[in-house]
């Protein structure tokens, strides 16, 4: 079973003092990967420029390496930094690894006059063709996520492991967001892009469980033609893509995204302030229905962060932390791992209805209803 | 040997052993009371005179060697007209078992000669194909054990509905309520459904039984259950009751029933729950409906505004439309338009190789509400033995072919697929039904299923009974003879369908519970279906298992 970590500080920290959660939660998983989502960045050895896209994956030949450096040229990105890992390879289990690469790039010219909307696309689009380029070329080129202000890095191993062999614990980088998941998803072969968080266009998830409606839902995400609607290695790929679906596409506040996932029952609804406009987006989003039992953690570009679950609650997740520094964990010893020094009994575990956000000033997390009056504007 | 002319043969004489079903009788337990024949709905059997020869031993040479007794005793009439049909009715009533109708092997005779008069063979009821059929072989398979724990079917709760209607694409439905625009009218119902099955088709006894089954499903149960009326209109006060909502009304290309509809409209109390608009049946596909003269009795009669006792077989078309894109515009447009675009409307077509193109036309239809397929082994009242037997198209592949399809156009959301024509024929009614949503389908219609289960239908895919179309029906429920449809009570049909889907509802949850599903319903999960049938398997793109 996976375990997730998610710590968000307004003082970056290191990622190792998350990957030490994991370690805490060490009973309930079995060591088989690592998957982290760094957000809010400072790096000790350069001062990274906010819109900046920084690309992460692994290129696992010298080859690929090279078609990466004269894609990215030939697209008219100029690299600004390349960060070194330190990394110990005889501590990495998997043999073909050439370069892990974390490198911050200056947009292209051509794009100066692109609104933000079209960034954003774009960025999109040359992770995809750099993922396209590894598969085609036998998955010697990995690429996991391609936008500002954002790391992400999974290897298979032991957390605490993967984290030492690449030197997390060294301070070189740290951030004000760490997700970190521990499993590869070990019911299928082992394949990276099926490692918790999943990305796309800023906006990380992770999520313990089964999704047993995946076939379903990926049908009809597949059915929008969207370029990133893709891989589905993992049935917990969709959750990242439902969020982004709901507030990208539909434009649709963040407090939509527990409506569409998990609607209330027709009889909830008849009593509910916004019944008819959430009725009618229940059944215009039908085919996003999960199923549980899940857990979903996630972030969004501005640094919220949330945590939600399934309507049967059979993966029960925990928030606990202080103005400034929150964590939420898959268990509670996590938690304590990751603040320790916090009063407890002001800890929470969401019920069916709740939707937990903490927002990018992390003075408190909101507990968000779904019987609430829904927030948005002129449909409702 | 004797002279052949001595012999009273023709060429369509025939003998009990030629015809499909033996009746078999015991002489020695029959206590002549007459039950057996005066139940028959065919007349099939007779009590008559039989005389049996004494012999004894007499030695001496003045008297004769053998005595006569007389008896009355049952024969089985060898017309074809009388023929047995398998009732069973004689067995019911008999008091002392001394009588049943036998399934006979060797009936082939009876076949070649069953064409008197030039009729071709017609029938009620069933395509008889015994034997499990495809649905019955989907298993669910993917059953969830420890990533994802199995659900209490007994104590979770299940959202079992589904929508019927069309539903707008999440950003049109948004950009909709932003404007203040028309929303389509989407109904949330059970996806079991009654079938069409006409109010001349149903005796009325039958019909108010399913109607007071229906409603306290509602009512009572909260299991939205919805039944559709197949063609010829509702009975007045109904149209004018609280029930309305209930009922699917179709409206089919012999328009009969549509005058008191829509006389009635005014004085509606609700809006009907869809209007259906019959293009096909899956029984006898390019058909038109057929009610045989048997059946129009005075009230029917009143409801479709014909004379009593005539033929009423409607015509294979509309007449009035040309082509598809012509009868989605005109028909579905002005039905909408009669309730003022607050009921779904949607078309019932048999099943076909053509169904993907009608849905196709459909999806670019705003107003189009939903698409029905009838697939080949659906039931009917009355209908030609070989379009019923031959024509059509079996539903599973048609309904994961339309699914697919709108899959690949990523609107399978918006316009729902039901699929009817033969779920539940050998009984498995919920793992039928699940089986075809899974496959796609948005829930599924069930006629026959519904006759066995509420009222006790004879039918059976081995051939027994099927005349429904003579309106002799021995339970009463296709006749619209009083001395028949008072057979049929129609507060214990009632109960009978409360049970019905009752047990249905469990077990959808005994189905979905395994598979980790509660929160809607698993429509196009085709991961938790497979079938031991490869080339099956490879049709469906479902999984092979063995």
């Amino acid at each position: 079973m996976c375990r997730l970590a998610l710590k968000t500080a307004s003082e970056p920290f290191s990622p190792f003092s998350v990957l030490q959660a994991m370690e805490a939660m060490q009973e309930g998983y079995d060591g088989s990967g690592l998957g982290l989502l760094l957000r809010g960045l400072h790096f000790t050895d350069y001062s990274y420029k906010a819109g900046d896209p920084v690309l992460s994956g692994i290129a696992h030949t010298e080859g690929a390496l090279h078609r990466l450096n004269a894609m990215m040229q030939d697209l008219g990105f100029e690299q600004k930094y390349d960060h070194e890992f330190e990394v110990d390879f005889s501590k990495v289990e998997a043999a073909d690894r050439f370069k892990y690469i974390l490198r911050v790039y200056k947009k292209p010219k051509s794009w100066e006059n692109f609104s933000e909307e079209e960034v954003e696309h774009e960025l999109m689009l040359t992770r995809l063709a750099l993922r396209k380029d590894g598969e085609e070329n036998g998955g010697d080129l990995t690429a996991f996520s391609f936008w500002p202000d954002v790391v992400m890095i999974k290897e298979v191993g032991w957390p605490l492991g993967v984290g030492e062999a690449l030197g997390l614990n060294t301070n070189r980088i740290n951030s004000r967001v760490c997700m970190a998941q521990g499993r590869q998803n070990t019911n299928w072969g082992i394949n990276l892009y099926a490692c918790h968080p999943f990305f796309i266009q800023g906006i990380g998830t992770m999520t313990n469980g089964e999704n047993t409606a995946f076939i379903p839902i990926k049908d009809w995400l597949t059915g929008r033609n969207f370029p990133g609607y893709i891989g589905y290695q993992s049935d917990s790929e969709v959750f990242a893509h439902i969020l982004h679906y709901v507030t990208k596409q539909l434009k649709l506040p963040l407090e939509a995204y527990k409506h569409i996932i998990t609607p209330l029952k027709t009889a909830e609804l008849l009593e509910h302030p916004q019944g008819d406009f959430l009725r009618g987006l229940r059944d215009a989003c039908r085919r996003l229905i999960i199923d549980g039992p899940n857990a979903v953690i996630g972030t969004l570009p501005d640094e919220t962060c949330l945590l939600t679950m399934d309507a049967k609650k059979l993966r029960p997740a925990t928030i606990g932390g202080k103005p400034g520094e929150w964590a939420i964990a898959s268990e509670m010893c996590g938690v304590d791992a990751m603040i320790p020094d916090r009063d407890q009994s002001l800890d929470y575990q969401p019920m069916r209805q709740h939707t937990i956000i903490v927002p990018p000033d992390r003075q408190e997390f909101k507990i968000w209803s779904q019987f609430d009056q829904f927030p948005l504007p002129q449909a409702a | 040997m004797v002279s052949i002319r001595s012999i009273p043969a023709t060429p369509s004489s025939l003998t009990p052993g030629d015809l499909p079903w033996v009746i078999e009788h015991r002489e020695d337990r029959c206590t002549l009371c007459g039950r057996c024949t005066a139940v028959c709905p065919v007349n099939a059997i007779k009590l008559t005179y039989m005389r049996q020869r004494m012999p004894k031993l007499v030695l001496t040479s003045t008297e004769r060697g053998s005595s006569f007794r007389t008896f009355v005793g049952i024969r089985q009439k060898t017309e074809i007209k009388n023929r047995c049909i398998g009732c069973g009715s004689c067995e019911m009533v008999c008091p002392n078992a001394a009588i049943k109708p036998q399934p006979n092997t060797m009936s082939d005779r009876f076949k070649f000669q069953n064409t008197a008069g030039g009729e071709a063979e017609k029938r009620g009821g069933r395509r008889n194909v015994p034997g499990p059929n495809l649905l019955d072989k989907i298993i669910f398979n993917r059953i969830s054990m420890l990533t994802d724990p199995a659900l209490d079917a007994g104590r979770h709760e299940f959202y079992l509905n589904t929508l019927l209607g069309r539903v707008l694409s999440p950003e049109e439905y948004i950009r909709r309520k932003t404007t203040g625009e028309w929303i389509p009218p989407v109904r949330e119902i059970f996806p079991f459904i009654i079938g069409s099955m006409s109010f001349g088709a149903l005796s009325p006894n039958m019909w108010l039984g399913l109607l007071q089954g229906v409603a306290y499903c509602n009512e009572v149960l909260g299991i939205p259950v919805v039944m559709a009326t197949g063609e010829g209109g509702c009975p007045p006060w109904v149209l004018k009751s609280p029930f309305l909502k209930y009922i699917i009304l179709q409206i089919a290309s012999g328009y009969f029933g549509w005058d008191e509809i829509i006389r009635a409209i005014p004085e509606m109390q609700c809006d009907p729950a869809a209007i259906e608009i019959k293009y096909g049946q899956g029984a006898k596909p390019g058909d038109g409906g057929l009610l045989m003269w048997f059946k129009v009795s005075k009230l029917i009669a009143r409801l479709r505004g014909v004379p009593e006792g005539v033929d009423l077989p409607s015509p294979p078309v509309h007449q009035t439309l040309y082509s598809i894109e012509e009868s989605v515009m005109k028909m579905i447009q002005s039905m909408s338009m009669a309730w003022n675009f607050r009921v779904p409307v949607y078309p019932k077509i048999s099943g076909s190789n053509s169904a993907k193109s009608v849905l196709n036309n459909l999806v670019r239809n705003p107003y189009a509400s939903a698409l029905l397929i009838d697939g080949i082994d659906g039931g009917t009242g009355a209908a030609y033995n070989v379009s019923m037997n031959n024509m059509g198209h079996p539903i599973a592949s048609n309904v994961r072919d339309c699914y697919l399809d709108l899959c690949a156009q990523g609107k399978q959301n918006e316009i729902p697929i039901f699929a009817a024509g033969g779920v539940g024929k050998n009984g498995n009614v919920t793992q039928n039904g699940m089986g075809l949503i899974m496959l796609g389908a948005s829930g599924v219609h069930m006629g026959k299923f519904m006759m066995q289960a509420a009222a006790g239908c004879l039918g059976s895919e081995s051939n027994r009974c099927n005349v429904c179309n003579v309106g002799l029906c021995p339970k009463g429920i296709t006749s619209q003879n009083p001395k028949l449809y008072r057979r049929l009570d129609p507060d214990q049909v009632a109960q009978r369908v409360v049970d019905t889907f009752m047990a249905i509802r469990t077990e959808m949850k005994k189905i979905m519970a395994p598979l980790g599903r509660s929160q809607s319903l698993p429509i196009g999960m085709s991961d938790a279906i497979g079938i031991s049938d490869e080339s099956a398997a490879k049709r469906l793109n479902i999984k092979y298992v063995c």
